[in-house]
């Protein structure tokens, strides 16, 4: 089993206790200046209803131990293959866990944590938009890899030829696989390189990071993502 | 009394028209602005003038609300660059001129896969607007009713609506029948038996386990009622809170350890005394369930 110890040394030079129950993470590290909470996801988890609920829980005990004191920012650590996929879970009602898991991490948030999600592994689809995607930076580690779906399922979808989607990913980073197409679309902030000092890169993103959603402004500074911004622009002044 | 229109065979713009008071829409980006996805362009796919979603406002009895219709007849109202960023700018415009509330039409499978990455992105940016609209005091209603239902990403959005109306024809999920059969086998889903697929995914269901807040029949006329009903009764957006999200985790773990083994709604029916429910009008299912709670 990962169970990442290897990453938290690098993040957490100052120290790190993060228990691992089944694919969930849960703990605390600290990058030099204090203790911020960890929490997330190993093994390229599916996402589950159980999973979810630890999820959620272990998001809602970081909030509650930081009642009445300055809250301390929260490390989302995603490594997700994407949602279980199960009658058994569609009749659940998988989708409203996952809603009650996003509403724990934007209640979050709202109480003052700053949010930073480290991608290691894998981010894909479902399993990564109730969670990871709504970090206030997001980070993607060397090797990580994040997507909807492999090319071969959506040229089986979507009936356009595997060599033709091959083709235009070359060019197009709106469907093409890859953590650099997600930078280049605003969705990614940072691309932490191997020789980075990843504790020092951790304090500074806690420090510096803000609340607002600015992915939509950054896929249009970075060119991968040109309408995103100005067509909600539009919408919000239309006459 | 007026003769029934299907929701479900409307379209996105009829659906709007029949909601609202007569004459009171204002489309925001409306076809005539020609906003296409140029990714489907360049795939060589069709395209459309609103890239398959209506935003704008108008009136519903008399109250302003803010009104998102996606197309399902479009790409199964999937959310691309142009189309997601039309319902967030729907919802930055609701946190400026605070309407009473955004009635949001969901009809889409998810992320349009020809955009795919543009379509996560969009999504979760909906998300964080929804978010930001429902702290500033402004309900998100999700009416679900028509042939696409609400899946994937748009799935999770529906359930962080503050009420969902459903037809016993919608159908809500994340993972839609066809994705789960194509992975794990027919014997796993079967997406081929419509009768299972409703009693997994469908409105009678939805509404029996409590996601699904209303359940009116596939007519547009009992949807605009049913949320004439939710503006008169003056609620605001679900209350956000540590309690109230630690009481919401406390019903969830007690719904996952009570159906652990449940693959089929029937079984639910069953235990509730409700083994016709399949075969229940509207109208009786809503009385059965009444008495129950």
């Amino acid at each position: 089993m990962d169970d990442k110890s290897a990453l938290f040394r690098r993040l957490f030079p100052a120290g790190h206790d993060v228990a691992c129950q089944g694919p969930v993470l849960q703990g605390w590290g600290d990058a030099g200046d204090g203790r911020m909470h960890v929490v997330g996801t190993t093994d390229h988890a599916a996402i589950d209803t159980r999973i979810a609920l630890d999820l959620a829980r272990a998001v809602l005990e970081a909030v509650a131990q930081d009642a009445g004191r300055a809250p301390r920012p929260i490390v989302f650590v995603a490594d997700t293959q994407g949602q279980a996929l199960s009658r058994h879970e569609e009749l659940l009602g998988l989708n409203g866990y996952f809603a009650h898991l996003a509403r724990c991490v934007h209640l979050a948030r709202q109480q003052g944590h700053r949010l930073v999600t480290l991608i290691d592994g894998e981010a894909v689809s479902g399993g990564f938009l109730a969670f990871g995607l709504l970090g206030d930076a997001i980070v993607a580690l060397p090797g990580a890899e994040v997507r909807v779906m492999d090319l071969r399922a959506m040229a089986r979808i979507t009936r356009i030829p595997l060599e033709r989607l091959a083709e235009l990913a070359r060019t197009s980073p709106v469907f093409a696989p890859g953590a650099e197409n997600y930078w280049r679309m605003g969705g990614i902030h940072a691309l932490w390189a191997p020789q980075d000092d990843w504790g020092a890169a951790l304090r500074s993103l806690c420090a510096e990071t803000g609340t607002e959603d600015q992915r939509a402004r950054l896929g249009t500074e970075r060119g991968g993502r040109r309408l995103a911004l100005a067509i909600a622009r539009q919408v919000r002044d239309a006459a | 009394m007026t003769r029934p229109r299907s929701y479900r065979e409307a379209t996105a713009r009829r659906r709007v028209a029949g909601l609202l008071d007569a004459g009171t829409f204002t489309e925001w980006v409306g076809p005539g602005a020609r906003a296409t996805s140029p990714h489907l362009a360049a795939l060589g796919a069709p395209v459309s003038f609103d890239d398959g979603v209506v935003v704008g406002e108008g009136r519903l009895a008399g109250e302003r609300v803010v009104v998102i219709a996606q197309e399902g007849l479009f790409n199964g109202g999937a959310v691309g660059e142009v189309h997601g960023a039309k319902i967030r700018g729907a919802f930055e415009r609701a946190c400026a001129e605070p309407p009473r509330a955004v009635v949001f039409c969901i009809d889409s499978g998810g992320v349009r896969l020809h955009e795919a990455n543009a379509g996560l992105l969009a999504i979760s940016e909906i998300m964080r607007a929804q978010f930001a609209a429902q702290s500033a005091g402004i309900p998100v209603w999700a009416l679900v009713g028509g042939a696409c239902g609400a899946f994937g990403g748009m799935g999770i959005v529906a359930r962080l609506c503050d009420a969902v109306v459903m037809s016993e024809e919608g159908r809500l999920g994340l993972s839609g029948p066809e994705v789960i059969e194509t992975v794990k086998g027919v014997e796993e889903f079967d997406a081929r038996d419509r009768a299972l697929v409703w009693r997994v995914t469908g409105g009678k269901i939805r509404r029996t386990l409590g996601e699904a807040t209303h359940l009116v029949e596939d007519d547009l006329t009992a949807f605009r009622e049913a949320v004439a009903a939710l503006l008169s009764s003056r609620q605001g957006p679900v209350p956000f809170t540590l309690e109230t999200l630690q009481a919401a985790q406390a019903g969830l773990e007690g719904r996952a350890a009570r159906d652990a083994a449940v693959r089929d709604g029937q079984v639910l029916w069953d235990r509730l005394g409700l083994d016709d429910a399949a075969l229940m009008e509207t109208a009786q299912f809503n009385r059965r369930l009444q008495e129950l709670s």
